[in-house]
């Protein structure tokens, strides 16, 4: 940290933001006497979220203040006491996980993120054909065609401004020869104009028609020709069109958001993807790119696939893991009564709510968190990134930032209350 | 606290010790001299008739970093039978060929390993693979920062900077990602794919930079020469898996021109186009370059029968695999205009030709290179075999008859084509303890591992003598690390975590100018964020980092 130029404020830069899964790391805050203010490079999520004022609260069980020490020693009595218990939310980081993959090893926990059903859709396309994917360097400096298919990356704000309209790109690639294309339904393609002016082109369809599109795309790339006049309600003409730019393309992508993404198997529709990226590798340079990983998702997939062996979700109850993703969804083993304890941890983001469950629920969660019922014990979390240091995945499953302290906080971390739990237990 | 090892046969090649009985003192983790007639020996174990060897290291084996977790997570069904449950001691995982990190570690301490170096750690993915690598616990680790196809290193080149300031920028890597190397792979063909090339010979020119592969080895085995990195640049060379690439690896030999340089998992780079199928060993004239040549080291990369999976940087050659991929599922990445990586499952089966000559080429050039001390024992695991197969594999190379019945069983014509059946060479325990343990710390600069003599850490695997290699080696009686007793019978009895070797190579930091400002402009993190502190290996991984010294 270093003086800033009112006095009693501190200012940090290169500061990792961790409220959304593109981890822009240029941020600069200040901290004036604990209050922050994001002044430079930060969008209207990253303001809000380091602006806001924390709130003040305190661990509670059964809704009645008591001393952390107390909270935790009454978790203990519910872990102890739980034959199967369920891990869920895993807003946290990469330490926060590495904590929560102990306890659910030595409790017998089934495990899931709070996004899981988003995370799995990548992990069944994955594990059944695979797939070629690109990171966000590559895309900022390589992408002359990229494909938003099903999302317009608005829920990460800065992406087009961090990944795509570029004041420099290492292979002279400009701007004006980058070509945007969006599918889907009700997008908001405002980040996709060109800085000169250059609007993208639009494919409208319903989200789960994308991947009829994108099918019928990868026969036509193939030669085929097909016996309809439109698919989807759009043009074979202009997908032909499409096509043609993709074959053309020297470095195209992909960009599909597992969340936007949200209908049945919508695996299917990603696979589809995937596919026909497959195919145009064979002759070009394509590749995927999925968005994703808000609340610590990606880093809570990838340190337990190294602790465990497999992604999200898993099931510790035998005493080894047990992968399954569709399975040991929260809500499925809070639905089929096969967990007979819920705790839920939550350290970004204050407005996801736990799931309420008529079974001893423990709810550790950042302290403005407002829960519409009374958990067994409450437990207030510091935020990484703001009040401690951490280190999280960024979307691309393949670069991790370190997240630095901004303010002090009077909360303590998931990691060391848990640590203190696996003690005690 | 001193423990007393007696009546054991000791195997300690650093010191020419070779099955002497001798007395083996530890004192505060390290081994010492006999101590004072009055000293206290607090616990002494009776070896009568067992081998002590030092603590074997693994100098190339992918166990952390983010195409393992591609692995881990593509392939639910190869952990599917080899569930691990959590014990009082230990936690849950699995295996088999892309093991929990966890499980990974005990397996290694189980088998008498007590160091692990990944050796393909992308700058860009250093800090996940540090993260991986703190979750493996048992064995000291440490890893390669992998070079050569990244843009900072190939525009330098490209525009005829200094070897002085390339020097400068790989010393800024090492430290930077915390590396006890420098590895390169398929160099600059990882760049070239993004490029759509989609092979590169060693005179072949990357289309866009305009530089070779040649230019890429010759320039970072010099900085690797010139910054005192005690291991030589570790070569992953072009053409893996193409049939005639023998020659690609003989002139990539010549390429250092007496430069110091380490080639990885060489036989699959010892390949002839002979015979009906052009597809012919060129062990022979592999073993015989590398005997020639004292500046050359190898490690194998011997392949076993079986499923496994490949991952690896090389992303051009690994896509070319692809159609290979058993199961019918693959990943290629393209990461950072850095690097990429490559993830295919494969199954090497006996009776395929092709898999049946790579098994007996990697045999071959085991057998027929003169000095151990140049050779290391490696399956590249998991891309040959998963690292629990050493065993097997030390049974093959010490015992003639068994590996003959072996050969016996394999494809006909590629057991025919094989010189394996001619080779009588068995190799010694003496041998072994040089190719496992004393040439991998030599190599990488760990002098104080590696062996037995006083001043040595004490980390000590015992041994039972057994006529069957592989059960010898599978199972041994006690692992020491830093003198604490952590496996017996083969199980673990005690879990330690480890340290991280890295090394701090001086450099001049002016080059940190000229990375910021392209940080700025080209990258998607900041200078500064991109460098691991240690306190992301102390604090957050719960490690200890050990500083090697440079030359």
């Amino acid at each position: 940290m270093e003086k800033a130029s009112k006095a009693n404020a501190s200012i940090t830069r290169d500061v990792t933001c961790p409220f959304c899964g593109i981890l822009c790391d240029d941020l600069v805050i200040q901290n004036e006497q604990g209050s922050l203010k994001v002044l430079k490079n930060g969008c209207p999520k990253a303001v809000t979220s380091f602006e806001s004022t924390v709130a003040v609260n305190e661990p509670k069980i059964n809704g009645k203040s008591v001393a952390l020490s107390d909270a935790i020693d009454a978790m203990c009595k519910i872990l102890k006491k739980s034959h199967a218990p369920l891990i869920a939310g895993l807003g946290s980081d990469v330490a926060g996980i590495r904590e929560i993959m102990n306890l659910a090893d030595k409790t017998g926990a089934v495990i899931d993120h709070m996004h899981g059903n988003a995370l799995i859709r990548n992990s069944l396309v994955l594990q059944d054909l695979g797939w070629i994917t690109t990171s966000m360097t590559e895309i900022k400096n390589r992408a002359d065609l990229i494909i938003f298919a099903g999302t317009d990356a608005t829920n990460y704000p800065r992406f087009f401004e961090r990944a795509i309209w570029n004041k420099h790109s290492m292979f002279k690639l400009k701007n004006e020869q980058r070509e945007i294309v969006y599918i889907g339904d009700k997008l908001n393609t405002k980040s996709g104009v060109n800085p000169n002016g250059k609007k993208p082109s639009v494919l409208n369809c319903k989200a789960d028609q994308i991947g009829e599109v994108i099918s019928s795309l990868h026969a036509l790339v193939t030669g085929a020709t097909l016996d309809v006049s439109e698919v989807a309600g759009i043009k074979i003409k202009t997908l032909q069109e499409l096509g043609e730019k993709m074959m053309a393309a020297k470095y195209g992508v992909i960009v599909w958001s597992t969340s936007d993404l949200d209908f049945p198997h919508a695996e299917l529709t990603i696979q589809n993807f995937c596919e026909i990226v497959k195919y145009l590798t064979r002759t070009t340079r394509f590749a995927g790119f999925s968005l994703g990983g808000n609340d610590g998702a990606t880093t809570a997939n990838n340190v337990c696939a190294w602790q465990s062996g497999y992604p999200l979700r898993v099931n510790f109850n035998k005493g080894y893991p047990e992968y399954d993703a569709q399975r040991y969804s929260t809500q499925n083993v809070l639905k089929k009564k096969e967990v007979d304890s819920l705790l839920w941890i939550s350290s970004f983001n204050s407005k996801v709510n736990s799931p309420r469950a008529s079974i001893p629920t423990i709810v550790m969660a950042t302290p403005d968190t407002k829960l519409n019922f009374t958990p067994d014990v409450f437990i207030p979390v510091a935020t990484p990134g703001v009040d401690h240091t951490g280190q999280l995945f960024r979307t691309d499953s393949v670069v991790s930032l370190p997240l630095k302290q901004v303010r002090q906080s009077s909360y303590a971390s998931v990691k060391s209350i848990l640590k203190q739990v696996i003690e005690r237990m | 606290m001193y423990i007393k090892l007696t009546n054991g046969i000791v195997y300690d090649p650093v010191h020419g010790i070779n099955g002497e009985h001798r007395d083996i003192y530890i004192n505060d983790g390290h081994i010492t001299r006999k101590p004072s007639s009055n000293a206290k020996i607090d616990k002494t174990y009776d070896l009568k008739g067992k081998v002590i060897m030092a603590g074997a290291i693994d100098i190339h084996t992918h166990i952390g970093g983010g195409k393992v977790n591609i692995a881990r997570m593509m392939l639910p069904e190869d952990h599917a039978t080899d569930l691990v449950e959590r014990t009082e001691l230990t936690r849950s995982g699995c295996g088999y060929a892309a093991p929990s990190t966890l499980t990974a570690g005990y397996r290694y301490a189980e088998m008498g390993y007590t160091a692990c170096f990944e050796p393909a750690m992308l700058p860009s993915n250093a800090r996940q693979t540090h993260m991986e690598m703190a979750d493996t616990p048992m064995v000291d680790k440490g890893a390669y920062a992998m070079l050569g196809s990244d843009d900072f290193f190939l525009r330098m080149l490209a525009s005829k900077k200094d070897q002085a300031a390339i020097s400068d920028y790989v010393g800024w890597t090492i430290n930077a990602t915390q590396a006890m190397g420098i590895k390169v792979v398929n160099p600059g063909g990882i760049s070239a794919f993004k490029f759509n090339q989609r092979k590169l010979n060693l005179d072949e020119q990357n289309q866009y930079y305009g530089v070779s592969p040649r230019d890429i080895i010759k320039s970072l085995a010099r900085a690797v020469t010139e910054l005192g990195i005690p291991h030589p640049l570790h070569v992953h060379g072009c053409n893996l898996g193409v049939p005639g690439n023998l020659n690609t690896t003989l002139e990539t030999i010549h390429a250092v021109e007496g430069m110091r340089m380490h080639l990885t998992h060489i036989q699959f780079h010892s390949y002839g186009t002979e015979g009906d199928k052009k597809f012919s060993s060129g062990a022979a004239e592999i073993a015989e370059a590398v005997n020639k040549n004292p500046n050359i080291s190898i490690d194998v990369g011997q392949i076993l029968f079986g499923q496994t999976v490949t991952a690896s940087g090389d992303s051009m050659l690994q896509y070319a695999g692809h159609w290979h991929a058993h199961p019918k599922k693959w990943v290629i990445m393209d990461i950072e205009c850095d690097a990429g990586c490559g993830v295919v499952p494969f199954k090497y089966r006996d009776k395929n030709f092709v898999n049946a000559l790579q098994w007996a080429i990697g045999l071959e050039i085991f057998l027929l290179v003169d000095d151990p001390w140049r050779v290391f024992l490696t399956t590249d695991h998991p891309n040959g075999a998963p690292f629990t197969s050493y065993p097997h594999l030390i049974r093959l190379l010490m015992d003639k008859s068994f590996r003959n019945d072996m050969l016996s069983t394999i494809n006909k014509e590629a057991a025919a084509a094989s010189t394996l059946a001619s080779i009588d060479r068995e190799y010694s325990l003496y041998e072994i303890a040089i190719m496992t343990r004393a040439a991998p710390a030599k190599s990488l600069g760990l002098k104080n591992r590696g062996h037995l003599g006083s001043g040595a850490v004490a980390d000590i695997t015992v041994y039972s003598n057994n006529k069957d290699k592989e059960k010898m080696f599978s199972k041994p009686d006690y692992v020491f690390k830093n003198g604490e007793l952590i496996v017996r019978n083969g199980k673990i009895i005690k879990v330690v975590n480890g340290a991280t070797h890295t090394l701090r190579p001086e450099y001049d930091n002016s080059i940190e100018k000229s990375l910021k400002r392209y940080f700025d402009d080209f990258q998607t993190v900041s200078l500064s964020n991109f460098k691991i502190d240690d306190d992301e290996i102390i604090e957050h991984g719960n490690g200890k980092i050990i500083v090697q010294p440079c030359m």
